[in-house]
């Protein structure tokens, strides 16, 4: 794996040179037709470590994220140039398999979408995708999935039952579990409390705490709270652009760009 | 204060003649269905006896039944909603998530709601002509079954298309994202997700087509005979579809017309198993996807 670049960005590269890069992008500009989204985006990922990804809206936080597993790509008219490095290699590249990329990159959003079919087909639905389990290691995978995303307790005694059943946050933690079944390297989540309640969202958050031991994971929110308690790096975009970048800590306590600082401290937004 | 409680009981009288108004209609739109109805079902009630079903469509003057009608409604039915199902699944599929809005896929989709208003009758000649005139040279049950099936692909092509574009973009781009191949979040997620409408609308084709007269006029027609073998049904039906085969409507029309009385009880009786077996199936076809939705 590579050491981060120095000339990605420039802010709090001296702490980020000690953990190691899973994903970086690199002067990535991004098209909605002829509309540019994004504008030379250079950011590094960690490995092992939650990233939080926090502006007003409409300054492409989400575009950035479905930029990362390339879902524009379903979309034609949506474009993107530079470089997103997986482990060295780009992803943006023509030969790249999209299905691949996705399954070593996975993704949660805003609004939990359970699939229309059992808790226990929704978690092993990805899975069936790439491996071959047998009964038993598939009924493992399913609970290892499930406690995980801390929703084993509440439905191991319902797992034939449909996923529609569920509550919001339910959904939403079911979601998690299905997204981490297929064993990602990095997992994205688009605002994945924004449509939960207060209780719901403080348990999805303790469900990231313990999954950033074994994930990378990149997560946008507008909830600032959110951001300072889940990351380890923050980074905030305003306009297209990558604005300032760094340890949480130091971004809400002594940001740096003025404008990051009337964000967080709510002069705007 | 006055005026506003003489216009608030203006409003009062104005939406309780709007409700009367409503319900009157309602009432008459009913009164005429049960009309229908129950002239169905006394007159064909009174015309079933159990030879109905054991003994095949008579000459007149002689007993005789429906048992070959039944059957050949049965085949043509059956193979016709197989070939519709399996082409307006996939024609709808691709409208509604390969086409988006080119302009090749707006061409397709206004020639289907053009077939799905055709005249019945129209869809007969054609398959007549492409057919019965140039393939078969005479009435087979084969041109019977494809004339039905053109008039049930426009039915599921367009309900295909419509549940399908009601789903959530994000339960497709979830599918996606789990690293599932686009063709396999279709058929695993979508299909599943808009199955309830999808049957509704393979319901009313089947309604549609199980009572089409015309269009098997030119090209099934009518046989007295029965060549479905009970014992050997499957080595029997390449038999049966290459001739002309009895159907309930075509026995329905030709039997009501005609000046005898045996024969047009036996009219009635078509009638009624048609609608029986039409709501019979849509009942089962509810209760099955009531108990399966979440």
């Amino acid at each position: 794996m590579n050491e981060l670049a120095p000339d990605c960005f420039d802010v709090s590269v001296a702490q980020m040179k000690r953990e190691k890069v899973k994903l970086e992008v690199r002067d990535l500009d991004f098209f909605y037709g002829k509309s540019r989204a994004l504008k030379g985006i250079s950011i590094a990922f960690a490995e092992k470590a939650v990233t939080a990804l926090i502006g007003p809206s409409g300054c492409g936080k989400s575009t950035l994220l479905r930029t990362l597993n390339r879902m524009y790509a379903l979309y034609p008219g949506q474009r993107a140039t530079g470089k997103v490095l997986l482990d060295g290699e780009d992803i943006l590249g023509p030969s790249v398999d999209l299905a691949m990329v996705r399954a070593r990159i996975g993704m949660v959003f805003q609004k939990p979408t359970p699939f229309p079919m059992s808790i226990y087909d929704n978690v092993a639905f990805g899975v069936r995708l790439y491996e071959r389990l047998s009964k038993a290691d598939m009924d493992a995978r399913v609970e290892e999935s499930l406690r995980s995303a801390a929703l084993w307790d509440e439905v191991r005694d319902k797992l034939g039952a449909s996923g529609l059943g569920l509550s919001g946050g339910q959904q939403q933690r079911l979601c998690v579990a299905r997204g981490i079944a297929v064993r990602p390297e990095v997992l994205l989540l688009d605002e994945p409390t924004s449509a939960l309640d207060p209780i719901s969202s403080a348990k999805l958050e303790e469900t990231l705490a313990q999954l950033r031991t074994d994930y990378t994971i990149v997560i946008v929110t507008h909830n600032l709270g959110q951001a300072a308690r889940v990351s380890d790096h923050t980074g905030f975009m305003y306009l297209g652009e990558l604005v300032e970048f760094g340890p949480t800590d130091e971004m809400f306590t002594n940001p740096e760009t003025g404008r990051a600082r009337d964000y967080i401290t709510g002069r705007f937004g | 204060m006055a005026a506003s409680a003489a216009r608030i009981a203006a409003r009062r009288v104005c939406n309780g003649a709007f409700v009367g108004f409503c319900w009157l209609v309602t009432a008459i739109a009913l009164a005429f269905l049960a009309a229908v109805l129950w002239t169905l079902v006394q007159k064909g009630m009174g015309s079933m006896s159990i030879d109905i079903f054991t003994m095949d469509t008579p000459a007149s003057g002689s007993r005789g039944g429906l048992r070959n009608a039944i059957i050949g409604s049965i085949i043509l039915c059956a193979l016709a909603m197989a070939m519709a199902l399996f082409i307006g699944i996939l024609a709808g599929t691709w409208l509604a998530e390969y086409a988006g809005d080119s302009r090749y896929g707006g061409v397709i989709r206004f020639l289907n709601d053009v077939l799905l208003s055709a005249p019945s009758i129209l869809i007969g000649l054609f398959v007549w002509r492409l057919l019965v005139a140039n393939v078969f040279h005479h009435f087979t049950a084969w041109a019977g079954a494809v004339a039905l099936a053109l008039i049930a692909i426009p039915v599921i092509t367009r309900t295909t298309e419509d549940v399908l574009r009601l789903q959530p973009t994000s339960l497709r781009e979830s599918g996606v994202a789990l690293g599932a191949p686009f063709s396999t979040v279709i058929r695993g997620i979508l299909w599943r997700a808009a199955s309830g409408g999808m049957l509704t609308g393979a319901l009313l084709a089947f309604a549609r087509i199980s009572g089409e007269t015309a269009p098997l006029l030119f090209t099934a027609l009518n046989n007295q005979f029965d060549n479905f073998d009970p014992r050997h049904p499957l080595s029997s039906i390449p038999q049966v579809m290459g001739q002309p085969i009895a159907n309930l409507p075509v026995v329905m029309f030709d039997n009501a017309l005609s000046a005898y009385d045996d024969l047009q009880r036996l009219a009635w009786a078509a009638a009624l198993i048609v609608s029986g077996s039409v709501l019979t199936v849509i009942v089962i076809a509810r209760m099955l996807t009531g108990s399966r939705s979440a």
